[in-house]
């Protein structure tokens, strides 16, 4: 049989052109997001299996750089371009509060009334989620910022019991010379220098002093006398430090704990991940604690917001995310790859490790659910202060009392 | 008598019009380019300096208030003096260190070509790795003053890195390190053109060869000198890469430039407003570095009539 060139083609342009007329076709969400490394990128794809498995279709737009300006670079100016994504990653708090202000974001009520959200986050959570009584953000995590990690066998050879306190810390730093280790493996960069000190904060200063320095009136807060005791320790802490800290990369403090070169670090739970791949477990090779007698658990955590979308097929990609990221086994199987634990606290994690079953031990305790900075703060001002922080941990002439005087000025200058 | 004068010079333009316009259509982009994109941002940028921009670029009007907060800032004012230390040592050092590479080669040593790739090779490099193996060379824990301590000599110490009033100094001689090597080969190409004769009479009158190239050679690698000094300046105008690879700003704010700054304030600090004003204020110090020299190049009316 002869068949035209001519039919074929038009058979093909039938074919082709009937494509996207067709209801099968997955809905692609493309997701900017900045988990490029081996643990969090696997973590990210828990979220695309759940997704395709919905019948969607999981675009990755994953842009490294490990605080993640880079990607929001990217993703603002493509929503400002008028090209969102169809969902994008935040950390959770004041970074996407321009765009909401400027009604680039999608309100999230629907989802949120329907999956219970308010019920089901802690309240920090939900109002960083909320601007004027509606949903901008969906969090899907809370990552602890203000962790010890210790090498047990270290802690166990020079006597040491776990630390409770940062003036027991204090205290194991000689003895942890004494036996030849360097007692405080400490990433000298200006943002770790700034988590090391919200830590202290929050555990020596306590939970109250915490939220009223990074809060709506904090003049009086940083003048008495509780805050310069923590500028005190800090810098004492600093004294516990190696000479080539600064610069440091926090993964790279966290291997000198795992080697035992050093005693500890504090560091978000993230170095969990750095343990992990070095097969160690929590609880046997190294130990975690919350500093300070309030136990407060500074949260950080990320959260996914939804670009306003032109095309109803976005919109309809979007509101599938938004059914499914919080789901219990999702939000458990994700978290336990991130090093996070849930962002809702109602959750069955006897199946995560040891230093998560802590922190959500603490979680379920509102008076101990700290914001973190991003939660409180602009970008701008937490910039500031990260100068004057790390300058004062570098500058072995300055005071406590210069340090109190240049925080106050800084927070001054950029509200 | 002067009708046909203007016909033939009308011509003589249109001729040379006809000869221009294609040259004149393929840059017409490049300049639109120039035009919109650099001059158009400038103009932007200055625009947003007088604005409250946080995160996105909002057009109201504050007057000085991020100009007054950045000179209260102390890490800015600390970068403008980091930046001041560094460029004259780093561009004196270069000058220095470049002007006697070439010298070194000029003397036809052997195996010269291989040296004229090795004192060459750094500037292949970018300034990320350059920084990045200083930084490994550098530190105290890993480097230099470790290996020394390995062989026996415990009590060497070099770690200028880590210290907040020598750390810049390490900045300069990575980037001395770095940038010798495209002075020399810009001077060196200028030491070859020197005429032998002039060698020859230096010898004769039994001038020491010192001598010749201090009184002599050197003046006459000016337009050369002015050349690497210039490509040298702008490195300093831009210094950022190196900073980030080596010190990240540190320890504290001790080796923090205006360039990062200005990066940090625009990126990841969502503060355009004074990222702008920080960007302004650099502007405003390269072209008044920068204007008295292309009027003496370019605009001053000159004095022999070509």
């Amino acid at each position: 049989m002869r068949v035209s060139p001519s039919l074929i083609g038009l058979a093909f342009a039938a074919a082709l052109s009937s494509v996207p007329a067709m209801a099968a076709e997955p809905q692609k969400a493309e997701v900017i997001h900045w988990w490029t490394s081996g643990g969090e990128a696997a973590a990210v794809k828990v979220f695309a299996d759940a997704y395709d498995k919905a019948g969607g279709q999981w675009v990755d737009s994953a842009i490294a750089g490990g605080g993640g300006e880079a990607a929001r670079t990217a993703g603002i100016n493509r929503i400002v371009g008028g090209n969102p994504p169809t969902m994008m990653q935040f950390n959770t708090g004041k970074q996407l509060d321009e765009l909401v202000s400027n009604s680039y974001l999608a309100n999230l009520d629907d989802a949120a009334n329907a999956g219970h959200w308010k019920d089901l986050l802690p309240k920090p959570i939900v109002d960083a989620s909320m601007r004027d009584g509606h949903w901008y953000a969906l969090p899907v995590n809370i990552h602890g910022a203000n962790w010890l990690f210790y090498n047990t066998k270290v802690f166990a050879d020079a006597g040491i019991p776990e630390p409770k306190t940062w003036s027991d810390l204090l205290a194991a730093g000689p003895k942890l010379k004494a036996k030849g280790v360097i007692p405080f493996a400490h990433g000298g960069q200006a943002w770790q220098d700034h988590l090391l000190f919200d830590a202290v904060l929050a555990g020596e200063g306590g939970s109250d002093l915490y939220l009223s320095v990074y809060g709506k009136d904090p003049e009086k807060a940083i003048a008495s006398p509780g805050f310069k005791h923590v500028a005190e320790v800090f810098k004492q802490l600093g004294g516990l430090m190696d000479p080539g800290m600064p610069g440091r990369n926090w993964n790279d403090a966290t291997a000198m704990v795992i080697t035992g070169k050093a005693g500890f670090q504090v560091m978000g739970d993230w170095a969990k991940g750095e343990f992990l791949s070095a097969s160690q477990t929590p609880g046997k090779e190294y130990g975690c604690a919350i500093l300070g007698a309030d136990g407060g658990y500074v949260m950080g955590g990320d959260v996914f917001v939804f670009p306003k979308m032109k095309d109803a097929n976005g919109t309809a990609a979007q509101a599938k995310l938004e059914s499914l990221m919080l789901d219990p086994a999702t939000q458990i199987a994700f978290n336990t790859k991130k090093g996070s634990v849930p962002a809702r606290t109602d959750l069955d994690v006897s199946s995560m490790d040891a230093c998560a079953q802590k922190g959500v031990a603490l979680l379920k305790d509102p008076k101990k659910q700290l914001p973190s900075i991003t939660y409180l703060i602009s970008p701008d001002e937490t910039g500031a202060l990260n100068d004057v922080i790390t300058q004062y941990l570098n500058t072995p002439s300055e005071t406590p009392d210069d340090f109190v005087a240049k925080f106050a000025a800084a927070v001054k200058a950029s509200q | 008598m002067s009708q046909p004068v203007g016909a033939s010079a009308r011509s003589r333009a249109s001729a040379r019009w006809r000869r221009q316009a294609p040259a004149a259509l393929a840059l017409l982009p490049a300049a639109v380019i120039v035009i919109a994109v650099y001059i158009g941002a400038m103009i932007w940028t200055v625009r947003l300096a007088f604005s409250s921009s946080k995160m996105l670029p909002v057009f109201d009007f504050v007057g000085l208030q991020q100009f007054e907060r950045l000179f209260a800032t102390e890490r800015f004012v600390a970068s403008g003096w980091h930046i001041l230390v560094f460029g004259v040592l780093f561009i004196a050092g270069a000058l220095v260190l470049g002007f006697l590479l070439a010298v070194f080669i000029d003397q036809h040593v052997r195996f010269e070509g291989a040296f004229r790739t090795i004192f060459l090779y750094p500037y292949a490099m970018s300034f990320i790795v350059t920084g990045l193996a200083w930084q490994w060379f550098l530190h105290p824990e890993l480097g230099l003053q470790k290996a020394v301590r390995d062989w026996g000599f415990t009590s060497f110490t070099f770690d200028w890195i880590v210290q907040p009033n020598l750390v810049i100094y390490t900045l300069v001689i990575a980037a001395i390190w770095q940038a010798s090597g495209l002075v020399m080969a810009i001077l060196l190409a200028g030491l070859r053109g020197v005429d032998a004769e002039l060698w020859k009479a230096a010898r004769i009158d039994a001038i020491p060869p010192w001598r010749v190239y201090m009184s002599i050679i050197l003046p006459m690698l000016t337009p050369m000198l002015v050349t690497a000094a210039v490509l040298l300046a702008v490195a300093v105008a831009k210094l950022y890469d190196l900073v980030i690879a080596m010190t990240k700003g540190g320890p504290g704010i001790s080796s923090e430039v205006p360039a990062k700054f200005i990066m940090d304030n625009f990126f990841e600090r969502s503060n355009v407003g004074l990222g702008s004003a920080a960007a302004t204020v650099l502007l405003i110090t390269v072209v008044a570095i920068v204007a008295p020299w292309i009027y003496a190049e370019h605009l001053r009316p000159k004095r022999s009539g070509r």
